[in-house]
């Protein structure tokens, strides 16, 4: 039998060695092919008496499997069939079916048992990072070789889009990690090395790179009667399993807990998790992984996991390898950055260029400050190597990269310039002047800036053509995203290398309109008003917060309100007012603004505290002399209508940034909202969630929240006729 | 219908559940068959005449599984024709237990029944049977679930009870405890505990310390503090109760229920069993009620079972003359007072469980015996006893004093 998948070479001494080796791709993933390749495979290689045992293994160097097409899922896979329940199920079960026939060797489970059959024995050569479907294959194999590298990643990573182990990660893990062990693997999604797992009983050879065939090999042949120890006699779960060990229940109830803390019930997939191994644990594997893989085609089929996998995967990897990148312009070479200004941000722009390899120019108007700004990197890669996340040679090669100076002649041979002076237009306006003068003549000029819109800023350059606003997050070096922003007379170059830079430092990228705030900065201060609002209307502050982290947001609005500063609000409010005239719209929080910065001195929490107490060495909390200022009133509305407003009060104002074109498209709505201010990742961002709920239902919710609360609630007409005409942001495939 | 009445309790004396209580060295189905002894001996009737016994037991696992009951009327020398059920509804158990065997008697199903109910805490440890609530993540989740010391907890933040609120509770439920065991109040229903070869093991409440006091109590370290923190049970309650920043964590062992060793038995038959076999009843149920409640706080359901009792009976709050909620821990009592308007003159008059103890499927028992005691003593005429229960119920029944 041939494969498009697999190369399989039976040796002398009757053993298959099996390469698994997608053509076309540059990892190998679980697709329709493979999986049909495979399990014809196991067929022939059951069926065969000549073939004694199998080794499986990878053709490509860079890893072993990684997973499932997430493509092939998130285009709806088996879960969006239109098929009936019985023929889902069954599709969803098709890789744990394969697998548990390979382990069995087809054979009944109680004559295995009883030691009057066996399997033939099948053992994984891995040379590379096993993850997901990868890991699973691993582990329904009877032995597990390992090469002796730190860097190979085993895992289950499935959780961060919202999905499950499904083809028996969820069992097998457990049956030989421990409950414990398989919970951390499964709910976090972080891989282990070839070591951590050989100490958990997951593999159980860590072999120098070139051995791990050999090794495999030489298992099979030393064992002609194979079976996994779940399908022998008196097996028991290693730590403790099922519903009455005493040990399972502590871990159990606590881990029930510790989900739910972590994830506020918005993450069923840490729950189905959870639930596979409690239930898996009581039964047999046969019923386990039925029992998974109902539990994972539930996660399949939902929107929520869709949304997950369309944003934080297939989207964020599209954007990060420059899906708005203008296509013909040649890929740019940064070999070397200046960057402008060595405060907060001009440091962590620093930073975050010199990991992503590039050497730096690092230039502020004082030797001393410019120093200062490297320090920033220096205390970073300080923590880096004494937490061991770093070697002390790397740490010291990205120092290295940075030089600190005062001489914009230093300029004159990089590759790209970003500036994060102070935000002032003159100010700007003198470095744009002073770095032209020195520059290459095609070399980018990128403005970091929050406020400033850069169609103002690029008159102070020559090369208007190239000059581009980059919008990093504070801090820089924590932050994910990056919003890009083109001027009106940015050249393609301009965007193109801006994407090629924010490739460069690993991070996402939006492309957005140049207006004042541009997206994020759009949507955010509306967001803190309402709940700055909510508090001045009386409502308790725990209700909102707790209403916040419920929805899924990292923090709660007055906690973020503080650690950007009531202070900087005002003066924003301030400035507004006073470059709008009568234009301005009172947001109805001035007030309180002034109440809390300028009378009670409550300016954030730089400045001793806002809404929140900083007690020195202790947790922070609500300030108990807000209610004095702000009373509680006697009426306070449910948890869900609290959800409800914070939740519109960001919606609405994405909404409106996407119908004015300031985001060009719900991918990158959807992808700035999660990255750039934390919005809860569970929806998909917020025009996916939209779309969940339906554009018409969250034009009439919205509606309604606008006759309640006021008109900064109304749906923009955009989504009205949208919801008029039965359309969806992502249209009806996705 | 056939009105129910009782015509006696009994119960042992409650021993420290621990290895070095008293009563730790006496079988759980010894306990049952010593009070089922006692029953049947001081009424000096025919065990025959007994048709049906219910017992609330909320470990029935090990030796107080297969029917504790059943095992329980056999061992007692009870004709083969007697039946037993064990009954499981949390901590009001016993009470459910009472109401069960009133109820058969007020449906006509039997003329004469026992309800009580046993726990050797000692020896089946609390939480033995498992369960599936806390532990399948699908339950968990559903429910926010959180121990109850976390609700007790919850309900003093809820309802503003702070640690001196609580803590006063406890010193006077003591008092009270010492008291009423001076007075030798409990004398009535109190037979004491014998060991395999006669001798008395015990004859008083062992964990009683009469010398408790607000600087003693203040000393102790709230007790859910840590599970609140890790595994993180506080979130889960105030992913259900937002409107609070924290848990305000008032509970230590000195203000809740301590862990103890029981047994209880009442005596429920119609008038004419009572004329047949010639016992005076001594009280009437007046009404009985169940009802299920918010199951993360868990335990504010006496107030509502509380409720529906009185309604049941065309009773007011007013019509009471005692109340008893078992004291499983300072904040419920506290709260179903301030629930219900109720003097803390009228309620728990003798003590309860922070002093003496709370054996989870005897106690309602137990106290229903102590207020038809109290009541014949004070000359009062009703009583409301209730418990909370876990997972968010409440029971309660209404008495009237007879004679």
């Amino acid at each position: 039998m041939t494969y498009k998948t697999l190369n399989v070479d039976v040796d002398s001494d009757g053993i298959a060695l099996v390469t698994i080796d997608v053509p076309g791709k540059s990892m190998n993933v679980w697709d329709a092919d493979l999986m049909q390749d495979f399990a014809n495979w196991v067929d022939a290689f059951l069926a065969d008496e000549n073939v004694k045992g199998a080794v499986i293994t990878s053709g490509k160097a860079s890893g072993f499997l990684a997973g499932a097409d997430l493509n092939m899922l998130g285009s709806g896979g088996v879960g969006g069939a239109p098929t009936s329940k019985k023929e889902q199920f069954e599709s969803a079960f098709t890789l744990n079916s394969v697998f548990r026939k390979l382990e069995t060797g087809g054979q009944p489970v109680k004559a295995l048992q009883k030691g009057e059959a066996f399997a033939k024995p099948v053992a994984a050569a891995v040379n590379g990072l096993a993850l997901g479907g990868g890991l699973e294959i691993v582990l329904a194999c009877h032995h597990r070789v390992v090469a002796d590298n730190p860097k190979i990643q085993l895992g289950v990573p499935e959780v961060q889009v919202g999905l499950l182990p499904g083809a028996g990660g969820t069992q097998r893990l457990p049956r030989l990690a421990g409950l414990q062990n398989a919970a951390m693997l499964a709910t976090q999604g972080k891989p282990i090395d070839p070591a951590t797992a050989k100490a958990q009983g997951i593999v159980q050879e860590v072999v120098p790179a070139d051995q791990v065939v050999a090794k495999a090999k030489e298992w099979v042949k030393a064992n002609p009667k194979a079976a996994q120890p779940w399908d022998k006699k008196g097996f028991k779960f290693p730590g403790g399993g099922g519903a009455m060990d005493p040990r399972a229940v502590q871990f159990f109830i606590g881990a029930n807990a510790m989900a739910q803390k972590e994830t506020n019930h918005n993450y069923p997939a840490i729950q189905y998790i959870l639930s596979c191994l409690y239930e898996g644990s009581i039964v047999p594997m046969d019923t386990a992984i039925r029992i998974e893989s109902k539990y994972f085609l539930k996660l399949l089929s939902s929107a929520q996991t869709r949304n997950m996998i369309r944003t934080l995967f297939i989207n964020k990897q599209a954007a990060e390898k420059g899906e708005q990148r203008p296509k013909d312009v040649p890929a740019s070479e940064l070999k070397k950055v200046g960057v402008l200004g060595a405060g907060m941000m001009g440091a962590g722009i620093a930073y975050v260029t010199a990991k992503g390899g590039a050497e730096v120019v690092l230039l502020d108007r004082d030797l001393e400050y410019a120093q200062k700004g490297k320090g920033y990197s220096e205390k970073i890669v300080e923590k880096g190597v004494s937490r061991g996340k770093v070697t002390k040679e790397k740490g010291d090669e990205l120092l290295a990269r940075i030089t600190p100076t005062t001489d914009y002649d230093d300029l004159k041979d990089v590759d790209l310039i970003i500036e994060a002076v102070f935000e002032d237009p003159d100010v700007k306006a003198d470095v744009i002047k002073r770095t032209e003068a020195v520059i290459g003549k095609d070399v980018i000029f990128a403005s970091n800036t929050s406020t400033l819109p850069i169609t103002g800023l690029a008159k102070h350059s020559e090369r208007p053509d190239q000059f581009i606003g980059i919008h990093f997050f504070s801090p820089v070096d924590k932050m994910p995203l990056v919003e890009i922003i083109p001027g009106e007379k940015s050249g393609d170059k301009a965007l193109a290398t801006a994407l090629d830079y924010v490739r460069l430092i690993k991070k996402t990228p939006i492309v957005v309109k140049d207006t004042r705030g541009f997206y994020t900065n759009r949507v955010v201060p509306p967001y803190l008003n309402e709940a700055m609002l909510m508090v001045a209307e009386g409502i308790k502050p725990a209700l909102i917060e707790n209403a916040a982290k419920s929805l899924g947001m990292p923090v709660g609005p007055l906690a973020l309100t503080d650690e950007t500063s009531l202070e900087l609000g005002l003066r924003i409010m301030n400035s507004t007012k006073k470059e709008l005239g009568k234009d301005y719209k009172p947001s109805g929080v001035e007030d309180l603004l002034v109440k809390m910065v300028e009378d009670l001195g409550r300016k954030g929490r730089k400045s001793g505290g806002g809404f929140y107490e900083y007690p020195e060495g202790g947790k922070k909390h609500l300030w108990q002399g807000l209610s004095e200022y702000f009373p509680v009133s006697k009426d306070q509305p449910s948890l869900e209508e609290t959800k409800e407003r914070l939740l519109y009060a960001q919606l609405i104002p994405a909404s409106q940034c996407y119908a004015e074109g300031i985001v060009h498209d719900p991918q990158s709505a959807d992808l700035g909202a999660i990255f750039g201010w934390g919005f809860a990742p569970w929806t998909g961002g917020p025009m996916s969630h939209i779309d969940t709920i339906g554009v018409d239902a969250f034009v009439r919710k919205a509606e309604s929240l606008a006759q309640k609360y006021g008109a900064r609630f109304n749906p923009p007409e955009k989504f009205r006729d949208m919801a008029k005409a039965g359309d969806k942001l992502y249209g009806k495939a996705a | 219908m056939t009105e129910a009445y009782i015509y006696d309790a009994v119960r042992t004396p409650r021993g420290k559940g621990k290895p070095d209580g008293s009563l730790h060295e006496v079988t759980p189905v010894g306990l049952a068959t010593q009070v089922l002894e006692a029953i049947r001996d001081r009424s000096e009737i025919d065990a025959g005449e007994i048709e049906d016994v219910a017992f609330g037991c909320v470990s029935p696992v090990g030796e107080q599984g297969a029917v504790v009951t059943r095992t329980a009327i056999l061992n007692a020398g009870y004709p083969e024709t007697t039946s037993g059920i064990q009954v499981n509804r949390f901590c009001a158990s016993g009470l459910e237990a009472i109401n069960i065997a009133a109820a058969k008697v007020k449906a006509g199903e039997a003329d004469l029944t026992i309800g009580g109910g046993v726990e050797s805490m000692s020896r089946v440890p609390m939480g033995s049977d498992g369960g599936a609530w806390p532990t399948d993540p699908t339950t968990a989740f559903k429910t926010y679930f959180v121990p109850q010391g976390i609700s007790a907890d919850l309900i003093a933040t809820k309802y503003g009870l702070s640690r001196d609120d609580v803590d006063a509770y406890a010193v006077e439920s003591q008092k009270r405890a010492a008291q009423s065991w001076k007075e030798n109040r409990f004398s009535k229903s109190i037979m004491p505990v014998k060991d395999v070869i006669g001798d008395v093991l015990l004859d008083h409440d062992e964990t009683v310390r009469a010398n408790t006091d607000m600087q003693s109590l203040g000393a102790l370290n709230p007790s859910f503090a840590m599970l609140g923190e890790f595994p993180g049970f506080d979130a889960v309650a105030l992913q259900k109760y937002a409107e609070f920043e924290k848990i305000n964590h008032v509970h230590h062992a000195g203000n809740s229920s301590g862990i103890v060793d029981g047994a209880a038995a009442v005596l429920i038959g119609n008038e004419e069993i009572g004329k047949k076999l010639g016992i005076k009843p001594r009280a009437r149920i007046r009404s009985m009620a169940s009802i299920g409640s918010e199951p993360t706080i868990m335990l504010t359901g006496p107030e509502f079972a509380a409720a529906k009792a009185l309604k049941r009976a065309g009773m007011d709050k007013k019509d009471i003359d005692l109340w008893e909620l078992n004291e499983a821990f300072a904040s419920v009592v506290l709260r179903f007072m301030q629930a219900l308007d109720i003097d803390h003159a009228d309620i728990n008059v003798n003590g309860g469980a922070i002093a003496m103890g709370h054996p989870l499927g005897a106690t309602g028992a137990m106290i229903m015996g102590t207020m038809v005691d109290e009541l014949e003593r004070s000359g009062k005429e009703t009583a409301l006893i209730t418990l909370c229960i876990g997972a968010g119920m409440g029971t309660a029944t209404i008495i009237e004093r007879v004679n």
